[in-house]
């Protein structure tokens, strides 16, 4: 059994919480007392039927003012699969955390009412998803029932967002009619819509092929620690020297010429060790693995382990998309931040903001002066030292990095590199 | 072969486990691993070993001893402690009692529960710990799933659920002021049958009560609770024998039993697998106050 992860986006009158609750009802991941809780509230509050959005908004703000504030993690899983949902909220002040969500998921589920079509929120969804790189997109068109199950509605909306998705740069995109309220197409294919001939929603999600989205070419393994048994009584163990670290892309066997940044010594692969000391002949993104080399060369946190004839950039001055995530502070040249990108610390200063995007209209503002809060633009940074990177679309763990407030240590921005050269 | 390097469920949280333990171990100077004896710390402290082998784990581990704790578990956890060769440090509740900084609740309800937030964050101070690894899991209460992997911790301790952290990709920013420090799950992803999946899979000891045995019960509030020193029963709570095991492991005070005969882990699985009921909303009297008791808990500083 594998993991997908998807995030929800859609808002809260787009029936979002309905379809979790459904997906999670139907593949019996809803226990009797946590739906228990929800009747009663639901009761409490006079509302005349179940309010599953309940079962998903876990702050007590939440739950009072009935919108969903912060990203939620939903686990099911079916005997094909184990699901994690990033549930995100919909609206536009919380785009930083639908980014959040999407950062990591391979799937995005978009959802739109059937009745209102495209609205410029979907538009916003799709933008934030292809912007996150979220290999997959399934277009979810819900609230079928509402316009009869009919076929016209269905693909009016699919050709419209079509035509939309033709400008961004969507990997793989499916749609579905729904309707999360009855169930219809979510779990089981329905009798309702018998011109549909594609897969209920559950199905795909159970099917869609996810294991070719990470990046099995080019080796990337970012030093994160090294382990060195200094205390050890064994003298087996007086040499040893693991760099531990988590695969960002590629295939590592032991034999294999690797070559070290950013000093370029190079070395070969003696032995590939997995968790709790078994000797592994293969690893590949994400294991968790400790790399035991011939040589003895300084390796230290922070660096990178690759290939002779494949290697990141070694950059100083990298060109990103920015979402700015704060709201006490902008972005602007001269903006000086830390960069965390792998395993490696950096100060960075903002050395010119080309553009601001609007997220509704993908329409590119030059005149804007700064960025604030859940705002996008493309950015040019001056890193105090080189990182070792490769483009976003090329590989999403060594193409991303994240923006950290000097003075407040927060996070106020992530950021997606577009070019190396 | 894997032909296309597809790695299981449980491939996928223990890389993910792993290198958010090497992460704290690489940015913290102080972190300090929870742990309970409960399967979820359990778990914590195998991926521990497994993430800095063949060194040893590079930090101690805490216990916030409520004094209310199962006999078998305490035994369990000064085994273990002993077999890794880690440094245990014991914050105790009583001592908390003792000096005056918490009072005992009395009555019929009397708990030990809240108190140990007082206790925890005193040691956080005394042993100025500025990364504390906890089990918690995202599936266990709807506040917890919406916490972050790495969570920050004002210098009271508190939690501020509105106002946290963006947490992107793998990318965990650590950066805290002298007095702060971040909360970290490992198991965050985790469900509570990967957690009993992993325990089969690595043929994890667990204390022993996680296993049907027969023991003295009465029923309160439907929870069935252990004959204990440390809670006073009605006399309308007449004891009886039953055959129960525990599905989460707290205070004897508050943690209650559930009828089952699963003795091994391959049953108590087929268990899980099967069951309708929450374990914290099975056997957790402490999250019962009220809609909100863990959110309200773990802004105060609770685990």
């Amino acid at each position: 059994m594998d993991i997908l992860r998807f995030a929800t986006a859609g808002s809260v009158d787009d029936g979002k919480s309905t379809l979790i609750g459904r997906l999670l009802y139907d593949s019996k991941s809803i226990f009797a007392d946590q739906l228990e809780a929800v009747e009663r509230t639901s009761r409490d509050r006079g509302e005349e039927i179940t309010n599953l959005a309940l079962l998903t908004d876990g702050l007590r703000a939440e739950r009072e003012q009935g919108i969903t504030i912060d990203v939620a993690y939903r686990y099911f899983a079916t005997p094909r699969r184990k699901f994690i949902i990033a549930d995100t909220p919909g609206h536009i002040q919380y785009t930083r955390n639908m980014v959040t969500g999407a950062s990591t998921a391979d799937l995005a589920v978009v959802l739109v009412d059937a009745r209102n079509g495209l609205t410029e929120q979907s538009r916003r969804h799709a933008f934030l998803t292809t912007l996150l790189r979220v290999p997959h997109m399934v277009l979810a068109v819900n609230k079928m029932d509402l316009v009869d199950y009919s076929q016209s509605v269905f693909e009016r909306i699919s050709a419209e967002f079509s035509a939309f998705a033709a400008r961004l740069d969507i990997g793989d995109l499916a749609f579905v009619p729904i309707s999360a309220l009855h169930g219809d197409n979510v779990v089981e294919r329905s009798a309702a819509m018998p011109w549909y001939d594609g897969p209920s929603l559950l199905h795909h999600l159970e099917h869609v092929h996810i294991a070719s989205d990470r990046n099995l070419i080019d080796v990337r393994f970012p030093v994160q620690y090294v382990i060195r048994p200094h205390a050890s009584t064994d003298a087996s163990l007086h040499d040893y020297r693991g760099y531990a670290g988590q695969v960002a892309g590629g295939v590592l066997k032991p034999g294999d010429e690797v070559v070290h940044l950013p000093s370029g010594f190079s070395s070969r692969i003696r032995r590939i060790v997995g968790s709790g000391g078994t000797d592994i002949d293969e690893a590949y993104s994400p294991m968790s693995v400790t790399l035991l080399l011939d040589d003895d060369v300084d390796i230290s946190r922070g660096d990178m382990i690759c290939r002779p004839n494949n290697r990141p950039a070694a950059v100083q001055d990298i060109e990103a998309m920015v979402c700015w995530m704060s709201a006490s502070s902008a972005l602007a040249p001269r903006t000086r931040l830390i960069v965390k990108h792998t395993s490696r610390v950096v100060k960075a200063m903002v050395s010119e903001l080309h553009y601001r995007i609007d997220v509704n209209t993908l329409h590119r503002d030059e005149a804007a002066p700064s960025l604030g809060l859940n705002e996008i633009g493309r950015v040019r940074m001056r890193l105090t030292q080189p990182i070792f990177a490769d483009p976003y679309s090329r590989n999403r763990a060594t193409g991303g990095l994240i923006l950290i407030d000097e003075a407040t240590n927060a996070t106020v921005g992530a950021a997606t590199i577009t070019d190396t050269r | 072969m894997r032909p296309d390097y597809q790695l299981s469920q449980l491939d996928v949280l223990e890389a993910e486990a792993i290198h958010v333990m090497r992460e704290v171990a690489a940015e913290f100077e102080r972190p300090v691993l929870l742990f309970s004896g409960g399967k979820d710390s359990v778990v914590m402290l195998a991926l521990a070993e497994k993430a800095f082998w063949p060194a040893r784990i590079p930090f101690p581990v805490m216990h916030v001893d409520t004094g209310h704790n199962f006999p078998e578990v305490m035994e369990f956890r000064d085994r273990r402690v002993a077999e890794l060769g880690v440094r245990l440090v014991v914050a105790s509740v009583q001592a908390s009692i003792d000096s005056g900084r918490v009072a005992e609740e009395t009555g019929r309800h009397a708990s030990r529960n809240r108190l140990q937030t007082t206790t925890l964050l005193d040691a956080i101070e005394e042993h100025r710990f500025d990364a504390l690894f906890g089990g918690a899991r995202r599936d266990e209460e709807k506040a917890r799933a919406k916490e972050r992997v790495f969570s920050f911790r004002d210098e009271f301790g508190q939690w501020d659920p509105k106002n946290q952290r963006p947490e992107l990709w793998n990318l965990y920013n650590t950066r805290i002021h002298r007095g702060e420090h971040i909360r970290v799950f490992p198991l965050s992803n985790w469900t509570e049958l990967d957690v009993w999946e992993y325990i089969e899979r690595e043929s994890l000891e667990l204390p022993s009560i996680y296993f049907a045995h027969e023991r003295q019960v009465f029923e309160r509030d439907g929870l069935l609770l252990s004959d204990n020193p440390f809670v006073t029963r009605g006399e309308d709570e007449p004891l009886f024998s039953a055959t129960v095991r525990y599905r989460t492991v707290g205070d004897m005070t508050c943690t209650g039993a559930v009828s089952s005969s699963a003795d091994t882990i391959e049953h108590v699985i087929a268990e899980i697998a099967a069951t309708r009921i929450t374990e914290r909303g099975q056997t957790r009297a402490d999250d019962r106050t009220s809609e909100a008791a863990m959110e309200d808990r773990k802004r105060e500083g609770y685990f």
